[in-house]
């Protein structure tokens, strides 16, 4: 028992005090920031992997980047990824940033369902669909339930059967052989429920678009609730994200 | 007598390794030097080859399609010599074949053979278990689905089924597990793999850009992210025939070494869970954090994506990340040791791991297992120490075992690899610093230019095991064919035999102790 508690002590303090202010130091990537400076563009557009910068206007799409850094590497002058990992939003387009656009991710009110608030404010459980991820997204999901990240003291939490769920959370591109896996789990999560989708690779099949193995209607048939943009996304933009999207004040 | 014996023995295998092309780890040669054989030959060759020492064994079969043709091309790893055999056979107007199944005489060949049967519709006769393994979007038979799989099924009034997933109770990734049980005991468990299928080797050769090959090599499986990727550039400058600076094999050495301590402490923090011990599932879960964020530290990505680029990298190391990297190295260790002393010392804890999920020896040497799961069963195959490419070459690695084959020992051998691994990477440290090399950008498209008409085989030790990719190259230099093998690929039947006549109960553990890849599987 001595000896036990002696270990426990040598662990410290594990847990992030305040989730909504913690910050991730660099050179983590975050939402970019992209100036008016000139740089090579069709060069930029042709080295991203996922076709997210387009050029008029110039343009870095959140829910196609990988975060992989190749654009801010070759034109450090136009493009640098700060810090910042609130990238959450529950509107698709505002995942796209801008060339000289400064402004915060942020998620439009009038959108949110009331019922979103008044019942899962307090207490949201979700289902975890791996729809073809690759594991890293899983990983990072599991880490917002560890002592560091602690989600569970938001009264957020996985759990084991759709029916006990209020939502699901997508991870992957969605595979052809997940497809109806994925709609019998939605299916069987009872109503009011959200989606949100997880990753670059649920938000837009990421490096997996153009696939002939991917069938992603899912996706376009429901209305999601939560972008949560990275490759995979940091355990702060998860849980922030949720955060924004069930309180109104945090 | 035994020295004519065994020189009689030499003399054969030498013969015999005469009719392979040998290559080493990451060397590019041309297509057309790899022999042909007409089937006949080619099998009794292989079979005669693996049979004869069990320093051989095959790192991968697959065909290669050409117009109505296949080339089947098989690679061996010749442990004594560190050479990899390069063999095959061509299937004339392939829709429809039969031909005799390998695995008749060698067990470990069932995979790939069933690779090839599924994708090109190939019946092999007598393969005891001729069944698809992941559903690829473009296999032969579209008949097939996932949801008619052949299970295997045993009847009896007293026995039941019990099917798991594809969506299972964690936040983990998709697999069906079907479970035959007579009362609590398992008889028979079948995982089904294929829901994970993504058509990775088809986006290889779709998408053409380094940039978007290398990102695709990250995600084949996100938990492996800088091994696979690792692998690939190599084989990208193996068909470029660019060297790179010792320094840049260092750093991808360091890269690694720590993906390994980052999953490797991960699955002790499942395994805790598994056995209900609260202290070291919370000890060893906060453990990994420091150093995933070491990574985030260099690249800016937890699990190391966008650190390994061909020819160059974005993020070179630095002396500020060497210093950082030692001194959390030394504060890691001391926690570590002292949670690990205390778990691998507590009787119930012991209690609940020993003598569970055994696979032995020669089921492991049968089912052809690699990487964690052979070295738990006491095989010595590591390819940092059999095929050492990068920093394994000149630093030498020595492969650490253990030889009960149960989920104990699995779990010893992580704490085991785990302190090797710190004592390497301090070393490696140790040499970074005495290199003044520059560390160049990444390769661009217009300047790479690959080997015309080539193959080559890359071959690196991943967390898991043995990591193979492969690539052919037109008369153009385009790359026609890429071929990728995760571990897992053969050590999911180690987990399906380490589940007989065990309680269901424990089957979370066992799977935890394994923690094989579906993604890396599935592709």
């Amino acid at each position: 028992m001595i000896a036990e508690l002696k270990l426990l002590k040598l662990q410290g303090k594990q847990y992030i005090p305040d989730i909504t202010k913690a910050t991730i130091p660099p050179p983590f990537k975050g939402k970019p920031i992209i100036n008016k400076e000139p740089a090579d563009k069709d060069l930029l557009e042709s080295i991203c992997p996922t076709n997210a910068i387009q050029k008029n206007p110039f343009s870095i799409d959140l829910g196609k980047c990988t975060f992989c850094g190749a654009c801010a590497f070759y034109a450090p002058q136009k493009i640098t990824f700060t810090n910042e990992h609130n990238m959450a939003t529950n509107v698709r387009e505002n995942l796209i940033i801008t060339e000289g656009e400064e402004n915060h991710i942020l998620l439009n009110e009038a959108l949110i369902r009331k019922e979103i608030r008044s019942l899962f404010g307090r207490s949201l459980k979700l289902r975890q669909i791996c729809a073809a991820g690759d594991n890293s997204t899983e990983l990072e999901l599991n880490a917002t339930e560890n002592v560091n990240f602690d989600m569970g003291r938001f009264g957020i939490n996985f759990v084991a059967s759709p029916r006990h769920a209020d939502g699901i959370v997508i991870s992957g591109p969605l595979s052809v052989n997940m497809a109806e896996a994925t709609q019998i789990c939605y299916d069987a999560v009872p109503n009011p429920k959200i989606i949100i989708l997880a990753g670059t690779d649920a938000i837009s099949g990421g490096i997996f678009q153009e696939s002939p193995a991917l069938k992603r209607e899912f996706i376009q048939k429901y209305s999601i609730d939560l972008y949560v943009p990275g490759n995979p996304p940091h355990p702060l933009t998860f849980i922030n994200g949720i955060l924004k999207l069930i309180r109104k004040k945090m | 007598m035994n020295t004519s014996i065994n020189e009689l023995r030499k003399k054969n295998i030498q013969t015999l390794i005469k009719k392979f092309v040998s290559v080493k780890n990451n060397q590019a040669i041309e297509i057309q030097s790899v022999p042909i054989l007409n089937y006949t030959d080619f099998y009794t060759t292989v079979v005669d080859i693996i049979k004869s020492n069990d320093t051989f064994h095959c790192v991968n079969y697959y065909a290669y399609p050409q117009k109505n043709n296949l080339q089947c091309i098989i690679a061996i790893a010749d442990d004594e010599t560190k050479n990899i055999l390069l063999l095959s056979h061509i299937i004339e107007n392939a829709k429809k074949k039969k031909l005799e199944s390998i695995t008749q005489s060698i067990e470990a060949m069932h995979i790939f053979e069933r690779e090839i049967a599924e994708n090109f519709g190939i019946y092999f006769e007598n393969h005891p278990w001729l069944k698809p393994i992941r559903y690829p979007h473009n296999r032969e038979d579209t008949s097939q689905n996932i949801y008619n799989y052949p299970f295997y099924e045993i009847e009896g009034s007293q026995l039941h089924q019990i099917g798991v997933g594809p969506i299972h109770a964690g936040v983990i990734e998709p697999g069906h597990f079907r479970f035959t049980c007579h009362g609590e005991t398992v008889h028979h468990l079948e995982i089904q793999l294929g829901w994970q299928h993504r058509g990775i080797e088809t986006l290889f050769l779709q998408k053409t850009k380094l940039f978007q090959r290398n990102t695709l090599a990250e995600n084949i499986a996100g938990d492996t992210s800088i091994g696979h990727s690792v692998v690939f550039c190599s084989v990208i400058e193996a068909l470029n025939g660019s060297p790179i600076p010792q320094k840049l094999e260092l750093e991808r050495t360091i890269a690694m070494e720590l993906e390994r301590i980052a999953m490797h402490t991960a699955d002790l923090a499942n395994l805790s869970i598994g056995i209900a011990y609260q202290l070291s599932a919370s000890v060893y879960a906060a453990l990994r954090t420091p150093i995933i964020n070491f990574l985030q530290s260099w690249c800016g990505n937890r699990f190391g994506k966008s650190l390994i680029r061909a020819n160059g990298t974005f993020h070179p190391f630095s002396l500020i990340l060497a210093e950082n990297i030692l001194k959390l190295l030394h504060n890691y260790e001391k926690k570590f040791d002292q949670m690990s002393q205390k778990l691998f010392s507590l009787p119930s804890a012991i209690l609940r791991l020993k003598g569970i999920g055994n696979v032995t020896k020669t089921q492991a040497q049968q089912i052809g297992a690699v990487g964690m799961v052979a070295r738990s069963c006491g095989i010595i195959r590591d390819i940092r120490a059999s095929h050492p490419s990068m920093a394994y070459v000149y630093n030498p690695y020595f492969t650490s075992i253990t030889t009960t084959g149960d989920v104990f020992s699995r779990a010893l051998l992580r704490r085991m690899e785990i302190k090797k691994s710190i004592r390497y990477i301090q070393s490696l440290i140790h040499l970074w610093k005495q290199n003044n090399e520059t560390i160049p950008s990444p390769i661009l498209d217009e300047q790479l230019s690959l080997k015309k008409e080539h193959i080559a085989f890359s071959l690196a030790e991943g967390w898991r095991g043995e990591i193979v990719h492969s690539a052919i190259t037109d008369s153009t230099g385009k790359i026609i064919h890429y071929k990728i093998k995760d571990p897992s690929l053969h050590n999911w039947k180690a987990l399906e035999i380490a589940l007989r006549e065990l309680e269901i109960s424990d089957f979370p553990i066992n799977n935890k102790s394994f923690n094989l890849s579906y993604c890396g599987n599935d592709l």
